[in-house]
Parts: C-alpha cells; structure tokens; sequence
C-alpha cells in the first residue's frame, strides 16, 4: 500500500502535462506578456541585476588594464601561451550550445516541450556567444592592430588570413553561429512582439514593439511562409550547431601537442557543450520559474527531461575521458602516456580529480527519480556540472601545455587577478543581459504555447 | 498620401469566428465559392489554412537553396582566390588548392548565407514591414487578433465582393460578427 502511495506522487514523465491543465489561449498570453507589461517587478529582479552590473563594471576595468598594459597582467607564459581566454571562450560557447539544441534539434524531433523553454534557452545562447566573442578579439592584447588575420579583409598589407588554419575555421564558426542564432531568435519573437505591442498600454512601448514586430498582423499567408523559414533554420541550425564545437576542438585536435591530438576530441566535445549548456538552462530557469510563478509552464517535466539530457550527455563525456586514457596507454607513446598521467598525479591532480568529482560522480545522483524531480537539488547539481565544464577545460589546456617534450621548458599556470576580474566580468555581462532580456521581451514563446492549450489546433489538423 | 490612388469604399469586410475550426471551415468554403482576395489572421499558426485559400508557392525554400548555393560559391571562392591566387603561400610544396582544409569555411558561409536568405525571404515575400494595414481599423481586430481572436477578410477588391452580398455570405459562415473595414 505504502508503495502505492509513492509510485502516485510520482506520475510517470509522459502522463505530466507539458502545460498545467486549466490554461487557455487567453491566460497564456496574460501570464507571461504581462510579466513585461504589467507585473511589478521583483525585488529580485533588481538584485540579480545589481550583482551582473557590478560584476559588468569589473569586466570594463580588467578590459582597460588589458588594453593599457597588454597581455602581460594575464597569466600566460611559455609555456602555457593558451590560459584562461582559451578556457573562458570554450566554457561559453558551450554553454551557448544548448539553446540551439532546444530550439533546432528538439524542433526537428517534434519535442513540445521545447516551446516552454527554447525562448530563454535562446537567449541564453545568444549572451554566452557574445561573451566567448570577447576572448578572441580581446587575447590579442592589441585587437585594432590583429583584425587581418581574423577577419578576411583587403589590407594595406595586401595579406589574407591563412584558411588552412583551425583558427580561422573557429572564427567563421562562431561568427555564423552567433549570426544564425540572434537571426533565429529575432524571427521567433516577431509574433509575441506582435501580441506585446497590442498588449501594450503606454505609448513608447507600443511604439517599440510595434516598430520590431514588423507590423505582423498574423495572416494566415504569413504564417505559412513563416513557418517554412522557421523549419528551414532549424535544419540549417543542427548541423551548425554540431560543427561549431567540432571546430572548436579542431583547435586543439590538429594540433600535434599530446593531451590534444585526439580523434576522440570532436563528438566528445560536442557532447560536453550540451552537457554544460543543459547544466545553464536549469541554472536560470529554476529560479526563474520559482520567482515568477511559472510552474505551469515550466513543469516538473521539464526538469525531468533536462536532468535525463544532462545525465546522458555526462555519459558521452566520461566515456570521453575514458577513452583519452585508455589510446594514451594503448598508444605506447611514452609522451601522449606522461600527459595523462601528469593530469592525473603532476601538480595539476587537484583539477584533475575535482573535475571526475563534478562531471563524472554527481551527475550519478540523476539517476534517482526523486532527485529529477526536486528542484533544489537539480539546481545545486547544474551549478557543480557548470564548474566541472569549465575545470575540464582548463584540465585540457593546462596540463597538456605546461610540461612538453623537453623538461628544461616545463612550467606552470595560474590565473591572476586581471584573468578573474575579465571571467567574473564575462558572467555579470551574461548576468545583465539575461536579466534585462526577461524585463523587456517574453520569456516563453507565446505564440507557440497557445499550440499547446485546448482551442489551439485546428480539429482538422490535430486529429 | 495620395488620398485619390484609393478606391472608393472600405478595405472590405473582416469576419471573426469562434474558434480555428470554425475559421478554417468558412476559409475552405470562401475558396471553395470563387473568393480570392482572401486572408484569414489567427494567433498561432494553424497549419492548412493558407493552403486552403490557395497560397502553395515554394518561393521561400527556393530562396534558402540558392541563397545556400550562393554562399557555398562565395566561401569556397574566397578560400580559393586568397590562398592560390591572390596569396599563394609555398609550405613544403604542398597544393595550393587544399581543399580539405577550404570546407569549414565554405560549410559556414553555405549556412550562413542560407540563413540570412531564409529570414529575408520571410520578411520580403510577406511585405514587411509594414506599419500600417487597413485591418488595424477595426477595434476587435486590434484588442485579440495577436491574443485569441480567429479572423477573415474579404477584400473589396475582390471580384465577388458586394457590401451587403458578401456581409450575408459571410454570416452565413458561422461568423460571430462582421465589420467593414475603412481603408
């Protein structure tokens, strides 16, 4: 009996609804466009705000001591040239990862779920590429004098940037994927900007929403073209999604430093991208959901289904390590062997093992039922996968550089003040923008919520 | 504006209907019925609607393929014009034209190009922006067209459009109520 009881408590994740019972066309479009419109804002919400802004302005001095000094206030040495702006940009671009998953593959795939949270998740993407972006342009210490080889431009120098090279493949990447996602984003706003300016009671917000919605009046004629393109982004999405950290790890793959030049690097870190970025999604929405009652949207399945992601992306990233391990020994390349056991026992060990800590052995605790679905707990989890993504990151860069080949050039790393101040920078310039983005545009796709309410699907279709 | 470019008379007549159902029916038989100046407005996409008034051009997927063919060429090319003719590097003899190495950037620029292609086409094909419709007119439209409101427009320009003929026609679709529309 006592069984019974508990088995009910808990429905099975297919029977919980993916939008709370007792919603309608006209609720969802109150609930969430009034959260910008109408709802006072929280107090809260000036907090969080407060520390990204703070944490902003600490990101604007690291940037002028940069600029004042050159790279020299950072960390880096020889031999480790490649430190925290290598670490900070992967880590971000990760994160990014996520949102387009959610909104393009699970798209594809036909996952409803998605329409509670690809908004945000979106967003999300979009702010942590525009923080990895600064760490390509800025690590150059001199970014107005090294354009050339990052952009191909006509130059006075009459020199084009070298295509052969890793490099400039991560440059297109990045830069199309950033395009590609903003473009994404803005094309599915355009109708709930539609409903905030017809919503809208004051004149200027009208006025701005009504100038970025395009004048969309919802024609039927529109939809249909509109729908079209939308499909259409989201299949040019998912490959792009899966080359942008493919060739962010050709960055270290082709490379022919031990610890790097790994056939494995590509799907592993594609997966460990997901991985993190799932770890963000339920960092910010938990929270949000809680503050801004949104439990009705963002449902226990949500969280359930997230958690399940993240567990098996974990999966594909310690079998990643796994396998490092292992084709080091196999190898029998006494180099490519000492970079691993150096990971694991050099100075760097702390790392090393705090990372299988946070990546491999927490992410264990998904397996129970009870822990998908208690929120707090989901919560302190996401946070502990968000540090061991980034301790991977820096495990890879810095232990495969600091001892090389010849022990007379071993050396090591650690990040100085300028290299914290420009990474805890990075997080309150996410933090800001995150923060005014849930402000001043819906949170949740509107328009495709109300496909999820009763009256909306036409009978014809849905049967 | 030009007030003597308008015709004379309303915009034509704008329909609401209960529900998507209710709107794809009277859309369907609107069609049916030799109507062609048509549209209908909903607050999601409701998927058959514009078809069944006739609207199945393929011009945006053949936007994205060649705006995607486009940029294939223009990455490609870009590649192949620095690094074998404008600044031919000799690394240890290797090919000039290693094209391998050129399909990460043409890859992206195909995405990109077919991208920025799939979004303008949206834009372009369907008027906007456009700040002012006629539509907008009418108070009901204003106050749920984008929230729950489910909508159908005769335009007067339409062949069959008569003010009193249609206005019967269109009750007799099962509309809730019918407005004219001032232009």
């Amino acid at each position: 009996m006592a069984t019974e009881v508990t088995r009910q408590r808990i429905p099975p994740t297919d029977e919980i609804p993916i939008v709370a019972p007792g919603q309608s066309l006209k609720t969802v479009t109150e609930k969430i466009a009034d959260i910008v419109l109408r709802l006072k804002t929280p107090l809260s919400w000036f907090f969080g705000f407060t520390v990204g802004f703070l944490l902003l302005q600490g990101l604007l001095v690291a940037i002028m001591m940069l600029l004042f000094k050159g790279i020299g206030v950072w960390g880096v040495n020889m031999p480790v040239g490649w430190g925290f702006d290598i670490i900070n940009f992967v880590w971000w671009i990760g994160i990014g990862h996520a949102g387009t998953l959610i909104s393009a593959i699970l798209f594809l795939f036909r996952q409803q779920w998605r329409m509670s949270i690809n908004r945000a998740a979106e967003a999300m993407t979009l702010f942590a590429v525009a923080c990895a972006l600064l760490y390509p342009f800025f690590h150059t210490g001199r970014p107005w004098l090294a354009l050339y080889w990052l952009l191909p431009y006509p130059n006075a120098m009459g020199m084009w940037p070298q295509f052969r090279s890793p490099l400039i493949w991560d440059v297109f990447a990045v830069s199309t994927y950033g395009t590609v996602s903003a473009l994404f984003w803005f094309t599915g706003l355009i109708p709930d900007l539609a409903t905030l300016r017809d919503r809208a009671t004051k004149r200027v917000p009208k006025f701005i929403y009504g100038v970025l919605s395009f004048g969309w009046r919802g024609s039927a004629i529109h939809w249909r073209r509109y729908e079209i393109a939308y499909m259409l982004l989201a299949g040019l999405s998912t490959p792009l999604v899966l080359s942008v950290h493919t060739v962010v790890s050709f960055d270290f793959a082709v490379s022919l430093l031990p610890g790097w030049h790994a056939t494995i690097f590509p799907p592993y870190f594609v997966a460990g991208a997901i991985f993190s970025g799932f770890a963000m999604v339920l960092t910010l929405l938990i929270p949000l959901r809680a503050i801004y009652g949104l439990q009705s949207y963002i449902t226990a399945r949500h969280l359930d289904v997230m958690a399940k992601v993240m567990l098996a992306t974990g999966w594909i990233v310690f079998y990643g390590y796994l396998m490092e391990a292992f084709v080091a020994w196999y190898s029998g390349v006494q180099y490519e062997r000492f970079v691993i056991w150096n990971r694991m026992t050099g100075p760097y060990w702390w790392a090393f093992w705090a990372l299988i800590l946070c990546n491999g052995l927490v992410p264990q605790l998904l397996w129970i039922r009870k822990v998908r679905y208690t929120p707090v707990i989901l919560f302190a989890i996401s946070i502990v996968v968000n540090i061991g993504m980034w301790l991977e990151r820096y495990v890879i860069i810095v232990t495969s550089l600091h001892r090389d080949f010849l022990p007379s050039s071993w050396g090591m790393y650690s990040g100085t003040m300028w290299d914290w101040s420009f990474y805890l920078g990075t997080i309150g310039l996410f933090l800001t923008l995150f923060y005014l983005f849930i402000r001043v545009l819906p949170m949740i796709s509107i328009f495709e919520m109300r496909t999820l309410v009763p009256g909306g699907q036409a009978k014809a279709h849905s049967e | 504006m030009d007030q003597t470019m308008r015709p004379a008379g309303p915009y034509g007549l704008l329909a609401e209907f209960k529900d998507a159902d209710a709107l794809l029916a009277a859309a369907t038989r609107a069609y049916g019925d030799g109507y062609r100046q048509i549209d209908a407005f909903t607050p999601f996409p409701v998927h058959g609607l514009a078809e069944a008034m006739g609207h199945t051009d393929k011009r945006v997927q053949w936007t994205v393929l060649v705006g995607g063919l486009v940029g294939m060429l223009a990455g490609f090319g870009l590649c192949y014009w620095t690094s074998v003719i404008d600044y031919p590097l000799n690394i240890g003899g290797r090919p000039l034209n290693s094209w391998p190495a050129f399909i990460v950037p043409t890859f992206e620029t195909t995405i990109l190009f077919a991208a920025i292609s799939a979004v303008a086409s949206v834009i372009v094909y369907n008027g906007l922006p456009q700040p002012y419709h006629p539509v907008f007119n009418v108070a009901r439209f204003r106050e749920r067209a984008s929230q729950d409101g489910f909508f159908f427009a005769v335009e007067a320009a339409d062949p069959k459009f008569d003010l009193a003929a249609t206005r019967q026609y269109l009750h007799g679709l099962g509309a809730i109520e019918v407005n004219d529309v001032a232009h």
